[in-house]
């Protein structure tokens, strides 16, 4: 069995999906994160002035990108992982020998892909507003594809888990869009008050944006160290819980 | 050698339901096995467990002498399956369900397109190979799923109910393509509620029921054991009602036809002597479950011709 081979073919078939279905996939982020940047960046942003010596346009740059990985690879696994469980079309792969590792491991590559797709678009729009020097090009790319690892991970689980199309859209719905606005892409922890600032630094999501921020430019309210600690802890968690759930036919075996 | 070794299988469902309870059963290398029984007698479970889409709560199964729990890969590699249901993706075209299926089985790029080629051609979809799946008839995508299951040339191929639903004309040619395959070389087991199917194709047997074997012997013998025989028959002049001859199960179809069950002891020339006391000359008969798909068949292929000419 040519492990490697199986993987390459989950891989392209994912990509080939949401690529095959593109202005449902990278251009509405285009379209959203342009709106962002317009009326938070531009319109609203003059009058905030600058955040730890940024301008508030490079400020909400780093947060914006990571917001749309977030989501985006999330969504990919989560709707084609299920829809391969609903249309039953799991049993392809079920019924051959393809070990488990290479069917999460195809499956998150997929969505990997598709968050670094969507961001390199955010990436390139908020290129017309404003200008970015990269100040940690290899922490900015190692968070980047950290993120897109781990909630590509998130989305598999919840995939394999969900019974219906609701059960795939109350996660991104009520838990993933509030964590990422109040995980610090539009503000800085500091400018909260005591008690909210301990509760912010509860929400992961908050390390991850701002790691990001610090490779992007430089600026940051987490310890750096704490948040690869804390990706990577999450990362080999939910890598370990899937393999799991895929050993014991959860969701996808009677 | 055994294609397939189960024993003492059982399934019990979370729900409590026992589907199988201790089954055994042997298909030998090169056969064409029926498993038939009725709806929820355990068939699908059994294939399930099989193909590794079912945990079994226990017993054992082996393929071509590989266990199937400790050496499951190899074990899947042996086996193809095509299920009752539609389970491709629907969006995608032939070839590519098939090159994907070939690339699951880790067969190396340029093999896995010769054999999808070979597979299309087989199953006559090569001319549809390039259109959305969903756009295919219903006996495309049957026959696209027997493709799919033997991309990588399985040893053993399990066809569950494949001819459920299509038409007369595509269950004959998917007859002759199965007889194609089983002469290849291809184990074959197929579950069907056509037991004329089964009765055509398949040389053994196991029935299941409630979860258990309930026989397991070859086509042959066990039709030996059929005490009735049903024939319909056409009569040369016109009767009012069925006559009435002790040890026949006689009904009136017609003014000119019955449907006889004939006792195997009893044979045909005393039926015909015990009409003919009744004044009752009969024109021709037919067995009973073949008439009206032959009946079908003339008509297709007369309509056919008619229409190269």
């Amino acid at each position: 069995m040519n492990s490697a081979i199986a993987f390459k073919t989950i891989v392209v078939k994912e990509v080939r999906r949401f690529t095959r279905i593109w202005p449902q996939t990278l251009l509405p982020p285009a379209v959203t994160t342009a709106l962002y940047f317009l009326i938070f960046g531009k319109l609203i942003g003059d009058r905030i002035g600058a955040i730890d010596g940024a301008s508030y346009m490079e400020y909400i740059v780093p947060g914006i990108i990571l917001m749309s990985v977030i989501s985006h690879s999330y969504a990919n696994v989560v709707s084609s992982f299920y829809s391969t469980k609903f249309q039953r079309h799991i049993e392809e792969l079920l019924v051959a020998p393809v070990p488990n590792w290479v069917i999460l491991a195809g499956y998150v590559c997929g969505g990997i892909v598709r968050g670094v797709m969507v961001g390199l678009v955010v990436a390139l729009i908020s290129l017309l507003f404003t200008r970015i020097d990269v100040a940690h090009p290899w922490i900015a790319v190692a968070v980047f594809v950290l993120t897109a690892t781990l909630f590509s991970l998130a989305g598999f689980i919840n995939a394999v888990f969900a019974d219906s199309f609701d059960d795939i859209a109350i996660i991104p719905s009520f838990v993933l869009t509030p964590l990422s606005y109040l995980g610090g892409v539009f503000y800085s922890v500091s400018m909260l008050p005591g008690i909210w600032q301990k509760i912010s630094l509860g929400n992961p999501i908050l390390y991850m944006i701002n790691a990001f921020r610090y490779g992007l430019i430089d600026v940051t309210d987490v310890d750096i160290q704490i948040a690869f600690a804390i990706t990577g802890g999450f990362i080999v968690f939910l890598s370990l819980f899937s393999l799991y759930l895929l050993h014991k036919g959860v969701g996808i075996k009677n | 050698m055994n294609a397939l070794s189960i024993r003492n299988l059982t399934k019990i469902y979370n729900n409590g339901f026992q589907a199988l309870q201790g089954i055994d059963l042997d298909v030998q290398a090169g056969d064409f096995f029926a498993l038939l029984g009725p709806n929820g007698a355990g068939k699908s479970t059994t294939i399930g467990i099989v193909s590794s889409l079912v945990t079994a709560s226990g017993g054992d199964v082996t393929i071509f002498d590989y266990d199937l729990k400790k050496q499951r890969n190899q074990a899947k590699n042996c086996i193809g399956i095509v299920p009752q249901e539609v389970n491709f993706n629907q969006f995608e075209t032939p070839r590519q369900i098939v090159l994907n299926q070939a690339g699951y089985y880790g067969m190396p790029r340029q093999e896995a397109i010769r054999r999808t080629e070979i597979c299309l051609k087989q199953m006559d979809l090569w001319d549809k190979r390039n259109d959305v799946s969903r756009r295919l008839s219903g006996g495309m995508k049957r026959r696209l799923m027997i493709a799919r299951a033997m991309v990588h040339a399985p040893k053993l191929l399990i066809l569950d109910e494949p001819t459920a639903g299509v038409d007369i004309e595509i269950r004959r040619s998917m007859w002759e393509m199965m007889q194609e395959v089983n002469r290849q070389g291809t184990t074959i087991i197929l579950t069907t509620h056509y037991l004329e199917e089964a009765e055509s194709l398949c040389r053994n047997i196991a029935i299941i029921n409630h979860g258990r074997i309930v026989e397991h012997s070859d086509m042959a013998g066990l039709l030996e054991r059929l005490h009735v025989n049903h024939f319909l028959l056409d009569l040369a002049a016109p009767i009012a009602s069925a006559p009435v001859i002790p040890g026949y199960q006689i009904e009136r179809l017609s003014e000119r036809s019955l449907d006889v069950g004939v006792p195997k002891e009893e044979g045909l020339n005393k039926l015909f002597a015990l009409l003919s006391e009744q004044n009752i000359q009969v024109a021709s008969l037919k067995n009973k479950s073949n008439r009206l798909e032959q009946l079908f068949m003339d008509l297709i292929d007369s309509t056919k011709q008619q229409g190269a000419t």
